[in-house]
């Protein structure tokens, strides 16, 4: 799939997470910017719970913001998924 | 480096910075010294004037020199005003190498992180919240941070651990004899009760304040005996608004209200509250709640209590007012209402440090304490306890009484969320012990209760209908499926930069400096 716009998912409320995503460039691959409180000691999953979704939808060029406010698994992923399909839904 | 290994398992350097280390061997397991120490002398004659004019001179006066120890109270939290002023004026000076021991370090002192870092700071003996916490953590003091709790430090103040050369008393109101009074004048705070050992075992104390009243003052919090010079200076010493900050607000969420009114059924499951009761909870969010249903379910039960200690709250005066205590026992004020009460009732007692929780007394009152309710960051699968340290590995809070009333009292239960947003609370090894598992009796969480099997309540509370009791491993076990499996570990360079004093003086853990 391909990413057409940016799109975002998410809010900054308390346990949520803003999961923004962009066009990359090609050959790029993903490029993940995670702002975390718990960067430290869940940095390393949370990375690898948004490339699980994007890897999904067989996207390889894609730009993502998430900015966590203490998030859990399936909320960063069902966020991430949201703001991908907002991201490659052709207009109608 | 030698290390040795204490009895919750951490490696505990036997030497550092020149001090010698006493690995924590559990109560009353460790040699104790066989005198407190001794202030220097001092004299007063007749018609000699205590009275100075600016800070300035004080520290003259104080014959300040580098390589010396200071003190300050944190009786203003968020509002103090006085700590940041004087050591401006010492750094003006270029004195250096000093060792800041004050009561308590504040996200207000956030200015002293230029002092740590120019070397006019290069030791500090306290709890320290905020970003000095964070400075320590990144490696910017030169010497280390010794971290005490509240009881932990007078005994090291009384025993000579911490000689303090000068103590800058910040006095809501004092006279020009030096009797000072902490509840009236502008900037109220209440009791000043960390400065008591300061005040009798400093070399040199003297007091700042903005309300100069004519001798004697009344309401004597801390005697003219011990105080060497009084400054009147026009700069507010701080802003009792900053006294009720950060933790002091009762919760709303619902989690939260859940967890303390389980606690309240814990307590009256242990037996322990009938008439005669005694109470001290934390200044958290979870911890005010339960002081809130405590008084709900005292009055339905028709309960008199004995007495409540403070850090003393309007949620502690409203029980003493409406009869469910006797008495407040009282360290700090942490609101407004607080210091009212303490200036106006006659039983709302103002204590000093040591005899609110010094080991080394010959009585504190956490040993008539029946029961507290204590927040913590992280707690282990052995019940120790961390409040220091955050899920990055820098140093964020001090232990204030912690470790004092959880040694002290008969029942101690910490209250908590099983989650802080994605991070574990309850976990497998904690990432430093701050109060060792033995004095923990009962966690109570937002998923389950969990009671130390060493507990001396543990058949009777495992008896109690209506609480939903797990093993504390298998608390871990859901926090940990929760969040997708245990924390990565946090990785930490080598250097020493604090080490946790048990409040005996004996030592707990390390903390070392955060990778970055």
């Amino acid at each position: 799939m391909k990413i057409l716009r940016s799109a975002q998912a998410g809010s900054l409320e308390s346990q949520d997470i803003l999961v923004t995503v962009k066009k990359g460039k090609a050959g790029t691959g993903i490029i993940i910017n995670l702002d975390s409180p718990s960067l430290v000691q869940y940095g390393r999953k949370i990375h690898e719970e948004i490339e699980f979704v994007i890897k999904d939808f067989e996207i390889e060029d894609v730009k993502v913001q998430a900015i966590d406010k203490g998030a859990l698994g399936f909320t960063i992923k069902a966020r991430t998924e949201t703001a991908i399909k907002r991201a490659i839904k052709k207009e109608s | 480096m030698e290390f040795t290994e204490n009895i919750v398992g951490r490696k505990i350097p036997k030497k550092i910075n020149g001090r010698k280390l006493q690995p924590f061997m559990g109560l009353g397991q460790y040699t104790m010294p066989t005198h407190k120490a001794a202030t220097r002398i001092r004299r007063r004659l007749s018609g000699e004037t205590k009275l100075l004019q600016s800070i300035d001179e004080a520290i003259e006066k104080s014959e300040l020199k580098s390589g010396m120890t200071i003190s300050f109270h944190h009786h203003f939290r968020g509002g103090d005003n006085l700590m940041n002023l004087v050591i401006k004026k010492i750094a003006e000076k270029g004195i250096k190498n000093i060792t800041l021991a004050p009561s308590s370090i504040h996200p207000v002192h956030a200015p002293l992180v230029k002092y740590v870092e120019d070397g006019t700071i290069t030791n500090i003996c306290c709890g320290v919240t905020g970003p000095v916490g964070d400075a320590i953590s990144r490696g910017k003091l030169k010497g280390i941070l010794t971290v005490r709790s509240h009881g932990g430090r007078a005994r090291s103040i009384e025993d000579g651990d911490c000689r303090i050369d000068v103590a800058f008393i910040g006095a809501p109101t004092a006279d020009e004899f030096g009797n000072l009074n902490g509840v009236d004048g502008k900037q109220a705070c209440g009791p000043l009760g960390y400065m008591v050992p300061d005040a009798q075992f400093a070399d040199m104390v003297i007091a700042v304040t903005n309300n100069l009243v004519p001798f004697p003052c009344n309401n004597i919090f801390i005697n003219q005996n011990h105080v060497d010079y009084v400054v009147k200076i026009k700069e507010p010493i701080g802003n009792p608004d900053g006294i009720v900050s950060g933790t002091t607000r009762i919760t709303r969420d619902p989690i939260r209200l859940g967890i303390a009114k389980t606690c309240v059924k814990v307590i009256e499951g242990s037996g322990l509250l009938k008439d005669r009761f005694s109470f001290q909870s934390g200044a958290g969010g979870i911890t005010l709640a339960v002081t809130k249903f405590l008084s709900e379910r005292m009055k339905d039960l028709d309960i008199k209590g004995s007495f409540g200690m403070g850090g003393s709250t309007s949620a502690l005066v409203e029980m003493l007012e409406s009869g469910l205590f006797t008495r407040i026992l009282d360290v700090q004020a942490f609101d407004k209402v607080a210091i009212q009460s303490l200036k106006n009732n006659p039983n709302h007692i103002g204590i000093g440090a040591s005899q609110y929780a010094n080991i080394h007394s010959s009585g504190a009152a956490v040993n008539v304490l029946d029961t507290v309710v204590l927040g913590a960051t992280e707690v282990d699968i052995n019940f120790n306890v961390n409040v220091v340290t955050e899920s990055d590995g820098r140093i964020l809070h001090g232990i204030g009484g912690h470790q004092d009333t959880s040694e002290g009292a008969k029942l101690t239960i910490v209250a908590l969320p099983l989650l802080r947003g994605r991070n574990p609370v309850i976990i497998d090894r904690v990432t430093t012990v701050t109060s060792p598992g033995m004095n923990i009796d009962v966690v109570v969480t937002d998923y389950g209760v969990a009671v130390n099997p060493e507990c001396k309540f543990y058949n009777k509370l495992m008896k109690l209908k209506g609480i939903n009791y797990m093993k504390i491993e298998e608390l871990r076990d859901i926090a940990y499926e929760l969040v997708g499996g245990a924390p990565d570990p946090i990785p930490f360079e080598e250097r020493i930069v604090a080490i946790i004093e048990h409040r005996d003086g004996t030592i707990l853990d390390v903390v070392c400096q955060i990778k970055e």
